[in-house]
């Protein structure tokens, strides 16, 4: 071992611990230091995911008898649109741009990401696009009816004549929306690509970069599509070009081309994340290494290419050419090839170890066998045949959801309480947490499992009514949605109650093996008073090997399995 | 001991080189990326034009057979040819002539002017509008949506013009004019794909 000599200085932690209660006032300022900045989009867009939640609550009650009584059916339109737009805009996006945030630059050794000002200004552009989303429902005629994915020429429609509609408003959120994850994507991969300590080499960085690097990738060049679409739609509906419009000699299939050539990808920009929050919490729960952690790695890669390949299976149904439909489900099929290699990586993982049933891990292991039923599901779709037969209905809606809700939101609340000991110092409940884990996982199957038999039946999606042989399947998805409203209210208990009085754990209570866990709980302003150098991989659970050569934060001792052998010498 | 001396010396050269990471190398690499992601909002507009003037049947809109080639060659050419006016007048701010600087930088805003007054002549002459069906609207979009790019270059060249009479504001590198001359050059490539596609390919 490298004996180098360690200057220990006085510690001085005179600065403010950015997450400590006292402080709170931070989290309304115009910060710049990527951790206030991350639990700042994590919390605003947790508020996101209250509203889009209550609106999809009032649907679930609409849909709970078979005659639309509780809304008028426009209100039901703009209730779906909404709800699919504020959930993917404002919460799924954002909440895990956050995540990346707080943990990216702890994760690879720096002191924030590389560039501090831009990350705060595309943090403030979300609650701008928030107010413009919740705007349009005061507008007369209200919000967007279109849908999230606002196909021409159903978007292309002004029943009030008012410059300023729902649909403006709607694709102006977008567009800002879109500006701050471009300027969020250019700051991850300059931060991932330049700004790793010395000596972490790329098979030294841990999956939970690589996905994020994948995901980012994914927003730099399928997000212009989007916007290029998006721009070409705003000019059809103010100023009377005809790019979609078809009465004006438009194509309104191109318009689906490039949102999906996005908003597929978009898909992979959500999961991978997720899957890189799954690798970094199994091992430390399970207290093995991941298992295959080059291959996991290197398939976020593989993910982020396929994806731009395969956004065509979104549109087998809209004339879409023979050739085009096998191309494009062969491509869609390659996909289960890089996510099944990270399901089986998983398994191998815990296999053999030694589980800790934490809360963490309960959402994690719950949020993988979601995945594994989502990604059959998926499977199913991208066959031509069967995406024929379901196409439009429920199955697709229990599809997706299975994904976004049973995949990814579980994900994000296995690594909100997996690293809430790292952003506030403090323990969560381990009860209120074990019953919200039981009322998410319960709640998931009830809402969305009946959507499959559902979409089989022939339910068709987007209806505020329908025929009385969907009923019983109907009943049950609604009580599991509400039941899903319910299981936020442990969550935001435990959360609030224990970042103001939970237990303080010190700085690494899982023992967890990680340049984000050699720093202080809260971490203080720039991470490291020195700079880590890493002198092996990721994951060294049982092999008795030091991550660094130094202690970037000296006197800290709560991290036996990482540090030097020559510490205790010296 | 030596060894282990080579080790630590090793290392300790290796977080230096790591600080070195200067934020101006940061913000070159940032902007390189934007570039090639603003470049797919191009690219996507490209694919739709194909699309379009490949599937319409009746793709000019009527009494419009093709359009004048003469004075947007021209155009180009200029446009072009700043590209290199730009490079010179970074070569004078490396070799820190500053009044050097200054005149090639005017004299790019003077040929980027140019050719956005051509630009504007041409849009005035053209006997269709941007309602004119498919043709009329792809034509205005990529013309225009390059045109605000070019505008864009036109200011940050100002900015950079009026930077260089702080004193030693250019002393300590130069990111900002790099960023524009870099800019710049996406500009004009971008301009001479879609005059090949617009111009040439009639």
């Amino acid at each position: 071992m490298a004996n180098i000599s360690i200057q220990a200085p006085e510690i001085v932690r005179g600065q403010p611990y950015p997450g400590a209660p006292d402080n709170w006032k931070r989290f309304f300022t115009f910060s710049t230091d990527h951790k206030v900045i991350g639990i700042q989009y994590i919390v605003t867009s947790f508020v996101f995911f209250l509203i889009g939640g209550t609106l999809s609550m009032i649907m679930r009650g609409e849909l709970i008898t078979p005659e639309a009584d509780l809304v008028d059916r426009t209100v039901y339109n703009a209730l779906f649109t909404m709800h699919g737009s504020i959930m993917l805009f404002m919460w799924t996006f954002p909440v895990l741009v956050g995540l990346g945030n707080y943990l990216v630059p702890l994760m690879i050794g720096a002191k924030d990401m590389a560039f501090p000002r831009l990350n705060a200004v595309s943090f403030w552009m979300i609650p701008i696009v928030g107010i413009l989303m919740l705007a349009s429902f005061l507008v007369p005629g209200g919000p967007s009816q279109s849908g999230w994915w606002a196909y021409p020429p159903v978007s292309l429609q002004n029943p009030t004549g008012n410059l300023i509609n729902g649909q403006v408003l709607w694709i102006l959120a977008v567009a800002i929306s879109g500006v701050s994850s471009i300027m969020g994507a250019v700051n991850f991969v300059t931060t991932i690509f330049r700004m790793r300590a010395p000596g972490m080499t790329w098979f030294r960085t841990p999956a939970f970069v690589w996905a994020v690097l994948g995901a980012q990738l994914i927003q730099l060049y399928g997000l212009p599509a989007l916007t290029g679409g998006a721009i070409m739609l705003l000019l059809d509906l103010t100023i009377g070009t005809s790019f979609f419009a078809p009465e004006r000699g438009g194509n309104p299939i191109l318009y689906q081309h490039f949102f999906w050539f996005y908003s597929h990808p978009a898909v992979y920009v959500m999961i991978l994340p997720v899957f890189g929050v799954y690798s970094e919490v199994l091992p430390v729960h399970a207290r093995k290494p991941l298992f295959g952690y080059r291959v996991i790695a290197a398939s976020s890669i593989l993910i982020t290419i396929i994806s731009g390949i395969v956004w065509v299976h979104h549109m087998f149904a809209s004339a879409t050419p023979g050739w085009m439909r096998i191309f494009f489900m062969v491509t869609t099929m390659l996909v289960a090839i890089p996510s099944g290699i990270k399901v089986f990586g998983w398994v191998a993982t815990i296999w053999g170890g030694k589980i800790r049933f934490t809360t963490p891990m309960l959402f994690a292991l719950g949020g993988i066998s979601n995945w594994l039923f989502a990604g059959i599901t998926g499977i199913f779709l991208a066959s031509v045949p069967i995406d024929i037969h379901v196409n439009n209905t429920y199955f697709v809606v229990g599809h997706f959801h299975y994904v976004l809700y049973g995949a990814i939101v579980m994900g994000i609340y296995a690594a909100i309480y997996h690293w809430f000991p790292k952003m506030t110092g403090r323990m969560y409940y381990d009860g209120l947490g074990k019953l919200h884990f039981v009322l998410t996982y319960l709640g998931t199957a009830l809402t969305f499992l009946p959507m499959h038999p559902l979409g089989l039946m022939g339910m068709p999606r987007r209806a505020a009514s329908y025929d009385l042989e969907f009923a019983y399947w109907n009943v049950l998805a609604s009580i599991g949605g509400f039941l899903l409203g319910l299981s936020t209210l442990p969550f935001i208990l435990n959360m609030v109650s224990a970042w103001i009085r939970g237990d303080k754990v010190g700085n690494n209570p899982w023992r967890a093996y990680g340049l984000e866990w050699l720093t202080s709980s809260p971490p203080t302003v720039e991470n490291f008073e020195e700079t880590p150098v890493v002198i092996s991989g990721p994951y060294g659970y049982g092999r008795n090997q030091p991550l660094v050569a130094n202690i970037p934060n000296p006197g800290l001792t709560d991290f036996p399995e990482a540090l030097p052998a020559t510490q205790n010498s010296e | 001991m030596t060894v282990e001396r080579a080790i630590a010396q090793d290392i300790e050269t290796d977080v230096q080189q790591h600080q070195e990471h200067d934020e101006a190398g940061n913000s070159k690499f940032g902007f390189i990326v934007f570039l090639l992601s603003e470049s797919v909002i191009f690219l996507s507009f490209f694919a739709g034009y194909i699309v379009y003037k490949t599937t319409t049947p009746n793709w000019y809109p009527p009494g419009v057979t093709r359009l004048e080639t003469r004075d947007p060659l021209i155009n180009t050419i200029v446009l072009v040819s700043s590209s290199f006016v730009i490079y010179v007048a970074e070569r004078y701010l490396h070799d820190k002539k500053l009044w050097g600087f200054r005149l090639f930088l005017l004299a790019t805003m003077a040929m980027g002017s140019y050719f956005l007054y051509g630009q504007a002549v041409e849009w005035r002459s053209l006997p269709f509008t941007y309602q004119s069906g498919l043709f009329g609207g792809t034509f205005f979009l990529l013309t225009g949506f390059h045109g605000l790019h070019v505008f864009t270059g036109i200011l940050l060249q100002l900015i950079m013009l009026v930077r260089s009479f702080i004193p030693g504001n250019y002393d300590n590198g130069y990111f900002g004019v790099e960023a524009t001359s870099l800019f710049w050059h996406f500009v004009d490539v971008i301009w001479i794909v879609l005059y090949t596609l617009i111009y040439v390919w009639q």
